[in-house]
């Protein structure tokens, strides 16, 4: 009997074992050109342990200051996202191609890309350049993230929809805004809550970010805490940041949970 | 016969969603009333807005080979070994926290943890604190945007374990194989398209993030953004933005065809 006629029960996938290697080689040559050492990262170990111990405790002498920052994170966090969630239920309207023409989708489809194309660091850096330092810059960036991704989400949605109670509503003669009111919005609105109360949540997360580059929020103490080595500040302000994020998270599915029984 | 009103929901669920909207509508006012805005500011801002276009116009290409060039090169490898790091890291975490691999409770929720609190820290956070730790450049970037991708691979990879067939599992576990191979041929076969999905899906977010983590130092071509801005040549900064961009759709773009092909 032929030895290669026997049926081999895990056959080897060369192609796959290339593709592995070729990872490999790839992770060698992207180490080796950033400078990645064994002993830049055991010396790293040491700053680490240095840094962590100059953390604890964390220092929550200044709380004033911590509580101000906060408030104006959460400030932030709460205007963009009603604003975003405002202009973003007529761009996402207007981008759905099963209801809009395309006269009305382009337009729309190119703001959201363009919100979506940067991170918000880098609209926060240009707003910051536009209105000053200050919390108007963090709403503003925050207010195009949050159109970029409701946007999206939501043409996306709508496009997914039956068709049948906008044909029924549309053959009883209903004007436009009807079919949208009774038709086509108590289909996704559910969706549409999903969405915006993730985006609370992503805004308030990003409001701690978007402050490292002045707009506004604890992220402006949190770097000014960083650069002057005030590390057990430091440890507050990120322990405060986790906290607000888990009550942002714990709103967000209270109001889920309302929205969905 | 009484006329009855229908109505879609009861009052109680009525009530609860009035109050949520009545609660949003008080935040809202509240926040507007006491954030500090400076109105002059935003009648100023078309001006200002366009003042900053007007300078960047036209980006400036000159030391696009010798500036740039090198940043980009370094921000696309950090992406990637950001990601791989992530993916070894991540591995571990999703092993303990899928409840059919690890039956122990204590174990999930310690796993869960370790996510929560890896996706709740901000990458440019992470990055501050790598920058502390390992010093400026690609090494903190690299470790910031794997440590903050755990989180992200961490969870749905382990969701993706849990809801594996039994089938398999168990054929092997009765041949007697050993837990590595019942890992190899009956978890991994199952999982491996999520695992991949995930891993394009992360690796076009970390692109997008490797772009702006060189601003607290972590390497890239955020640092030269940073000197650019800080050196008011606003040519250079439209340059460098241009080249975000190209490298963000690119990403994007390469990821869609991978997965239109491969997956």
């Amino acid at each position: 009997m032929n030895a290669t006629a026997r049926r081999v029960a895990f056959r080897p996938n060369w192609l796959a074992r290339a593709g592995w290697l070729l990872l490999g080689a790839y992770c060698v040559i992207a180490v080796l050109s950033l400078d990645i050492t064994w002993e830049r990262f055991m010396i790293g170990l040491d700053n680490g342990a240095e840094f962590f111990g100059s953390m604890i405790p964390p220092n929550f002498e200044r709380w004033r200051l911590l509580i101000k920052n906060l408030i104006e994170t959460l400030e932030i966090a709460v205007i963009a996202s009603a604003f975003g969630v405002a202009f973003s239920l007529p761009i996402g309207l207007a981008a759905a191609r099963n209801l809009m023409p395309a006269w009305a989708t382009w337009p729309a489809r190119t703001i959201i890309a363009i919100c979506r194309s940067f991170h918000p660091v880098i609209f926060a850096i240009l707003f910051v350049k536009a209105v000053g330092f200050g919390p108007l810059a963090g709403i503003l960036t925050l207010i195009f993230a949050s159109i970029g991704f409701i946007g999206k989400l939501f043409a996306e949605a709508i496009e997914e929809i039956s068709l049948k109670p906008v044909e029924a509503c549309r053959a009883a003669g209903a004007p436009f805004m009807s079919v949208i009111i009774y038709a086509v919005l108590p289909q996704v609105l559910n969706r549409f809550i999903g969405f915006a109360t993730y985006q609370f949540d992503a805004n308030l997360r990003n409001s701690t970010m978007v402050g490292i580059v002045g707009a506004g929020g604890i992220g402006g103490t949190l770097f000014a805490a960083f650069q002057r080595f005030d590390y057990d500040f430091l440890a507050a302000i990120l322990l405060s940041i986790i906290a607000l994020v888990m009550l942002g998270e714990y709103l967000a599915s209270i109001v889920k949970a309302v929205f969905n029984d | 016969m009484t006329s009855r009103t229908w109505r879609r929901f009861t009052p109680a669920q009525r009530l609860a969603r009035f109050a949520i909207y009545l609660a949003a509508a008080i935040a809202l006012a509240l926040s507007l009333r006491t954030v500090q805005i400076v109105p002059e500011f935003l009648y100023d801002a078309p001006a200002q807005m366009a003042d900053m276009f007007t300078r960047m116009w036209p980006p400036d290409t000159s030391n696009y080979w010798d500036e740039v060039h090198v940043a980009l090169i370094e921000t696309m490898h950090i992406a990637g070994m950001g990601t791989v790091l992530a993916l070894i890291m991540s591995l571990p975490v999703a092993l303990m926290a899928a409840s059919n691999i690890t039956p122990v409770p204590a174990l999930n929720w310690l796993a869960k943890l370790i996510l929560v609190s890896s996706r709740s820290v901000n990458t440019l956070v992470w990055a501050i604190l790598f920058v502390a730790v390992f010093g400026p450049g690609a090494l903190a970037g690299t470790m910031a945007i794997g440590f903050r991708s755990i989180g992200f691979c961490g969870k749905l990879l382990g969701e993706a374990l849990e809801e594996c067939h039994k089938g398999p599992i168990e054929a092997l576990r009765a041949t007697g194989a050993p837990w590595p191979s019942i890992f190899l041929k009956a978890y991994w076969p199952q999982v491996s398209p999520a695992f991949w999905g995930i891993t394009l899906f992360r690796w076009d977010i970390n692109v997008r993030e490797s772009a702006v983590i060189g601003l607290v130092g972590a390497g890239g071509i955020g640092m030269a953004l940073d000197t650019a801005i800080n050196l008011f040549r606003w040519n250079q900064v439209a340059l460098i933005l241009l080249c975000i961009f190209a490298i963000v759709i690119a990403a994007e773009i390469v990821v869609t065809k991978i997965r239109e092909n491969i997956i």
